[in-house]
């Protein structure tokens, strides 16, 4: 009996010495909601160089496309480049939604790898109006399997006119959020055409379903906000007001959903506001996007249909409009109707499953060169899509317990796993 | 038929304008979307300051950010650096009198204060150790000191160069920039007399002052960005009023 006992206790302490063991991840935010807001504290984060040669370029995509004349300043793609001096692999990085190729998390990833050894090309998303307007087929984003095509284009384009200037070794590829998923199907791409032969590949916090995590950001600010959807105005009001309280500290100013993570970052926020700031910075790039994709394929959803827009058009009406529609109703409205136009017995289910990683399980489950990293409490995820993720990668998968959406992705422990994934 | 004949006519004689029917959006305004909108900001000259924004957006990267960067080539750091803490020593003088207009005891103290150290022990402005001592600057300016009297708004503007502003905001850099020629160029340092000099002058506090702004027009790829820029425009200045 004492022996049973002793034995409990024994195996008690060896359980929650194992539980510490997996509990010394040191990354210190627990809330995934400020993890996601906060990022990482400065003296936590990955070594990374100051002054590296980072070149912003431009290419034009598709040479006899006519771009609106609203949208003159989004004609050619922009992408973020910094390179070797000597032979190195090279990584593209595929950025989140509604972020461009210098966003402050594509910026961090860039510099990771620079410091690695690595040439790094880094691009926006296809959900970001830059590349909705220059690079996107059909300007309807949110078809992971399009868009994935679209980036392997202008993969290629990019290739094309750098390859004389860089010595290559091999290919590597990742994203993080939505580019972490697209990477999985540009691999898969890949893999008929061998163009790069990637022989690694890394999604970083990626979404198993778009749907449901689109739905997750969404409802973030529809069931947060004080009395409901009807006091949106008021409420984007009064956290603007603290947002315009930090432009006026400092100089630094951008309108992307990454501004919004730095402000709130610089005034600690009203930590009940956290998940309504999530779901408002995820509004501004959706609301973005619908107006940017209604335009350039003259839908008539929140444009007059045939209405010409030019630079000096006043487009506030457009904005109010934008900021209120709902991804479900732009999915029921606009998304679906347009891919429902072109394929006539597609239905909503068929349409949801394609922008799905479970449209590639097979793939993911055999191809043994892509790896996972998220974590544990990425809100972005839905129930038992975190097991689904164990279950498909295994051993390639790495989840830590905290972090939320691409919160730790630059905490140092972090950056030393990506840069080994690579290297190994 | 023959309306939309005519109407195909005048179209082609000038600019490539409507030529199919307009159909109106499925997504509309609400009722109550008027301008009592958060987001809406008083802006009767609306389609000239889109035009000058974007006017603005080739100048900065066609003209002022070439010579920023040829600024950063050929200058030194260090030098940079001396060259901005001159050029914000003598806009003490802009932040004095406005904070003696607006009967700010304590801002117009950190305004003498920081003048005299930096031109003393900071050799004529180069060197800022009035901060290094935590003195401050409280940046007052003529827009803030009849925003602070009541004065409103007025019309939102984009002014060519000058960038995004309101018109009591414009009205009170006209005031400010008049002081400070009259103080600096014709007084302190002579420019009128040497109009190389003066030029010299003009043109590196100009690309000193864009150097310190770290916007870039676009950069942001939003379609909504001179809705954004102006509405936090107005914040901030509500904010640095009220300060």
């Amino acid at each position: 009996m004492m022996s049973k006992r002793l034995a409990c206790i024994f195996l008690m302490l060896v359980l929650t010495g194992i539980n510490k063991i997996s509990l010394a991840y040191g990354y210190p935010i627990t809330d995934p909601f400020e993890a996601s807001v906060l990022g990482t504290p400065k003296e936590l984060k990955a070594k990374m160089p100051d002054k590296i040669d980072i070149k912003t370029q431009q290419i034009k995509v598709f040479e006899d496309r006519i771009t609106p004349a609203v949208f003159w300043y989004n004609e050619n793609l922009t992408f973020t480049m910094a390179t070797q001096e000597g032979a190195a692999p090279l990584i593209f990085i595929i950025a989140g939604t509604g972020s461009n190729s210098n966003s402050p998390k594509a910026d961090a990833l860039l510099r990771i790898f620079y410091q690695a050894g690595f040439h790094v090309v880094a691009l926006g998303s296809p959900t970001h109006p830059n590349f909705i307007v220059s690079a996107s087929t059909n300007s309807v984003p949110g078809n992971i399997q399009e868009d994935s095509e679209d980036l392997y284009n202008v993969m290629q384009l990019i290739w094309k006119n750098i390859r004389n200037d860089v010595t290559v070794t091999e290919f590597y590829l990742t994203g993080y959020s939505l580019g972490g998923a697209q990477s999985a199907f540009i691999s898969k791409l890949d893999e008929k055409r061998r163009i790069f032969d990637f022989s690694k590949v890394l999604m970083i916090n990626p979404p198993v379903n778009l749907y449901n995590s689109v739905n997750i950001l969404d409802d973030l600010l529809i069931s947060n906000v004080p009395g409901g959807l009807d006091n949106i105005d008021e409420f984007i009001t009064e956290t603007m007001d603290q947002f315009s309280a930090f432009y006026s500290s400092g100089n630094f100013i951008d309108t992307d959903e990454e501004f919004l993570y730095e402000a709130f970052k610089q005034f600690k926020a009203d930590q009940k506001k956290l998940a309504a700031v999530i779901g408002i910075s995820f509004r501004i790039s959706a609301a973005e996007m619908y107006f940017t994709s209604d335009v350039v394929n003259n839908e008539g959803y929140i444009v007059p249909k045939n209405l010409v827009l030019t630079s000096t058009s006043s487009l506030t009406d457009y904005m109010i409009v934008s900021l209120r529609i709902s991804f479900a109703d732009y999915f029921n409205e606009y998304f679906y109707p347009y891919f429902q136009a072109r394929q006539s017995d597609l239905n909503k289910q068929a349409l949801i499953a394609r922008t799905s990683l479970e449209s590639i399980e097979d793939y993911l489950t055999s191809s043994k060169k892509i790896g996972l990293v998220t974590n544990q409490d990425d809100f972005i995820l839905a129930p038992g899509e975190i097991d689904y993720l164990k279950r498909v990668f295994k051993s390639r998968a790495k989840i830590y317990p905290n972090g939320g959406h691409c919160g730790n992705m630059d905490y140092k422990e972090n950056a030393a796993y990506m840069v080994d994934f690579f290297n190994n | 038929m023959l309306l939309l004949g005519i109407g195909a006519i005048t179209g082609c004689s000038t600019v490539p304008k409507q030529q199919k029917e307009i159909i109106p959006a499925q997504r509309t305004l609400n009722k109550n979307d008027d301008d009592t909108y958060p987001l809406r900001i008083y802006d009767p000259l609306e389609r000239f300051n889109r035009g000058v924004y974007k006017f603005n957006a080739k100048f900065d990267q066609f003209v002022f950010l070439p010579a920023v960067q040829v600024y950063e080539f050929i200058i030194p750091e260090i030098a940079q650096t001396g060259i901005n803490n001159f050029f914000s020593n003598l806009s003490e003088l802009t932040n004095l009198t406005n904070s003696i207009l607006q009967l700010k005891p304590k801002s117009s103290a950190y305004a003498v204060s920081r003048f005299l150290i930096n031109s003393t022990a900071g050799i004529g402005g180069l060197w800022d150790h009035a901060s290094a001592w935590g003195i401050h600057r409280h940046p007052e300016d003529f827009g803030q000191t009849l925003g602070h009297y009541g004065v409103g708004n007025g019309p939102y503007l984009v002014l060519p160069v000058l960038g995004p502003m309101n018109t009591r905001d414009g009205a009170g850099r006209l005031v400010d920039s008049l002081a400070y020629g009259a103080v600096f160029y014709w007084q302190a340092f002579n420019l009128n007399s040497h109009r190389g000099a003066g030029s010299a002058f003009a043109a590196t506090r100009a690309v000193n002052t864009r150097k310190q702004i770290e916007f870039r027009y676009y950069q942001s790829g939003s379609p909504f960005e001179y809705d954004l820029i102006r509405y936090l425009y107005t914040q901030k200045r509500k904010l640095e009023i009220a300060k």
